[in-house]
């Protein structure tokens, strides 16, 4: 197996129809390690995609590899890959530590290693109280952080989140995506959907946009939106005179929107020509009648990139 | 040898035996576990032990002279091959074995089995095991009853017959008889199970099917789990009136003829299964 392939998760050409029903359509995609962020409206398809990348449904034309792996080695596979999916049902009867041994065991290990690692797992989602209670009695937040525990107990190279936050408080949140990005730190893969796009946004290295079961947009999130040239980029100037830096600012026929932020010790500027912008305010800060403090883009985050692309219908939360 | 031939027992050898056991039989201990101990068995508990309370009731009220032995011998040859082949263990398989993998889907937890490492024909294949030992662990035991109360009856007469006479063969043949069915039962309702969302229907054909398949052409006999077992009966019970028509006379076959023709349609129901299973989706909202 190639190298270059074989740290990667690579979709050729991949389309799956439910049916009549496309679920997503010539897909092409080559995923490096670190966090991936799916962003897409309901039924866009990236369940599928994430179906698709496991196994649990095969594609109806183009193939699939994770890692250099095919899902129908499994074997080989699911000690690489974890997938923690949306769907809230588990087998019945079984307390949490049960539910996480009986996983570990059909890995073929030692009752003592897979205990070892079912107490791990279940520490790291902060679940270990709830062990030994039966899984129907839990919360919607606790059986998300066992879902999540028996992805992750095994140490998977590859971990598949659908939804991960669906669920949580804001305490398990902030926990899981705290957890999510040390993964990512460790060189992990991370492919994750969620809804509540803000607080991915913070840990992804890239988006993949889909709609409609076509891939719309895919990439380090920055360079997606300097490829949405059709918007005008957005960015936050600080400085000490907002109001001169707008109207010098406004001048000039690239900028179209100035907007002071709510504190007053800045504006939002709005451009259709990002490299002449740059230049300006570099001349500006030359000049010296303005101090400026800090420029940042406002509005290159997947939330943003979401609105421009796919629209706000059926979309994502902030 | 040719080079292919080595290469293929190769690559057999190659395989991971040993993973795969290990992996079947912690599956094995999973599954009994809530095929026996759920409270959803205990219609197949009844199923299994009905006539063995009703053995226990007659046992306990009537006495048993020594006379009447032939025709207990008779009575329990009736209800091994009306009541357990066509009913006990008919739908007892069907409840238990149809539930592996369709009852899964249904309770939307099968894809923790998908995503695990286990090689999607030794998890049916664990499966199957699994549901066989479940129903054979149940009629095998409700057989084993209904042998000891019946002769234990007949007091010292009753234990002549068992451990001297024809009794214990009789016994066997029967234990062999429950072996076949649970076996061959089992593997056509875990393929309906993964080929119909409900498998009932289809469940309900196949014993229309079974039932006037004594009266189809040779060949379409072959296609009965229940003919191969009536070529098994160590006993042969005449039935009259309507239940002639479960005991009409087909040329006979030898056992091992029957129980290898039995293990064949087994084997490749089985491996329908596998490829049904190598190709299964995990859709739950079309469930």
């Amino acid at each position: 197996m190639n190298d270059h392939l074989s740290d990667r998760i690579i979709f050729d050409d991949v389309s799956k129809f439910y049916g009549e029903v496309l679920g997503v359509n010539r897909i092409t995609l080559n995923i490096p390690p670190g966090v991936t962020t799916l962003v897409g409206p309901n039924g866009s398809g990236k369940t599928t995609l994430m179906n698709l990348m496991t196994g649990l449904v095969q594609p109806s034309s183009g193939t699939v590899s994770v890692l250099g792996l095919k899902p129908g080695d499994a074997e080989c596979f699911f000690r690489e890959v974890g997938y923690c999916t949306q769907f809230d049902s588990f087998p019945r009867g079984l307390t949490g530590f049960e539910f996480m041994m009986d996983s570990l065991m059909l890995y073929g290990m030692h009752p003592g290693e897979a205990m070892r690692l079912t107490h791990e797992a279940l520490e790291r989602v902060k679940l270990t109280d709830a062990a030994y209670r039966k899984i129907a009695g839990y919360s919607k937040g606790m059986r998300q952080k066992i879902r999540l525990a028996q992805a992750i107990a095994h140490h998977p190279r590859v971990l598949v989140l659908d939804e991960p936050l669906n669920g949580l408080d804001p305490m398990a949140r902030a926990e899981s995506l705290a957890l999510f990005e040390e993964l990512g730190r460790q060189g992990m893969h991370l492919v994750i959907s969620s809804h509540i796009l803000d607080e991915v946004d913070r840990i992804s290295d890239r988006v993949v946009l889909i709609t409609g079961g076509y891939l719309v947009a895919e990439g380090n999130i920055h360079q997606v939106r300097q490829e949405v040239r059709d918007k005008p980029m957005q960015v936050l100037i600080r400085c000490d005179k907002p109001e001169l830096l707008a109207s010098k600012m406004f001048a000039v026929n690239h900028c179209v929107e100035a907007r002071l932020h709510s504190d007053g010790g800045g504006v939002f500027l709005r451009t259709g020509d990002i490299d002449q912008f740059y230049q300006l305010i570099n001349d500006i800060a030359v000049e010296g009648l303005v101090r400026i403090e800090a420029v940042a883009p406002a509005d290159d985050d997947a939330y943003s990139i979401y609105q421009y692309l796919i629209g706000s219908e059926g979309g994502p939360a902030r | 040898m040719t080079a292919q031939a080595t290469t293929f027992f190769r690559t057999l050898l190659d395989q991971p035996w040993g993973l795969w056991w290990l992996q079947v039989r912690r599956m094995v201990r999973i599954e009994v576990r809530r095929n026996l101990l759920s409270k959803r068995a205990w219609w197949v508990y009844f199923l299994a032990f009905v006539p063995t309370v009703i053995v226990l009731i007659y046992l306990l009220k009537e006495p048993h002279p020594q006379a009447a032995m032939a025709g207990m011998t008779e009575v329990l040859a009736g209800i091994m091959q009306f009541y357990y082949i066509r009913l006990g263990i008919f739908f007892g398989c069907l409840g238990i074995f149809s539930r592996l993998i369709r009852g899964e889907m249904i309770e939307r937890s099968l894809h923790f089995y998908l995503l695990s490492p286990v090689r999607r024909e030794v998890l049916l294949l664990a499966k199957f095991a699994a549901g066989a030992i479940s129903a054979l662990a149940l009629f095998a035991t409700a057989t084993v009853a209904n042998f000891a109360l019946i002769y234990l009856g007949f007091g010292p007469a009753g234990q002549d017959y068992v451990f001297n006479g024809v009794g214990m063969g009789q016994l066997e043949a029967y234990l062999a008889i429950v072996v076949l069915a649970c076996l061959g039962y089992g593997s056509v309702f875990l393929l309906l199970s993964m080929m119909f969302r409900n498998p009932t229907p289809a469940a309900l054909l196949v014993f229309a099917w079974e039932a006037v398949n004594p009266v189809m052409p040779s060949l379409l006999q072959k296609i009965s789990v229940a003919s191969y077992l009536r070529h098994l009966m160590p006993v042969t019970v005449r039935g009259q009136d309507i239940f002639a028509l479960l005991t009409v006379t087909t040329e006979p076959v030898p056992g091992w003829v029957a129980a290898l023709g039995l293990l064949v349609l087994i084997a490749v129901v089985l491996t329908y299964s596998c490829y049904r299973m190598r190709t299964l989706e995990i859709r739950y909202t079309t469930e």
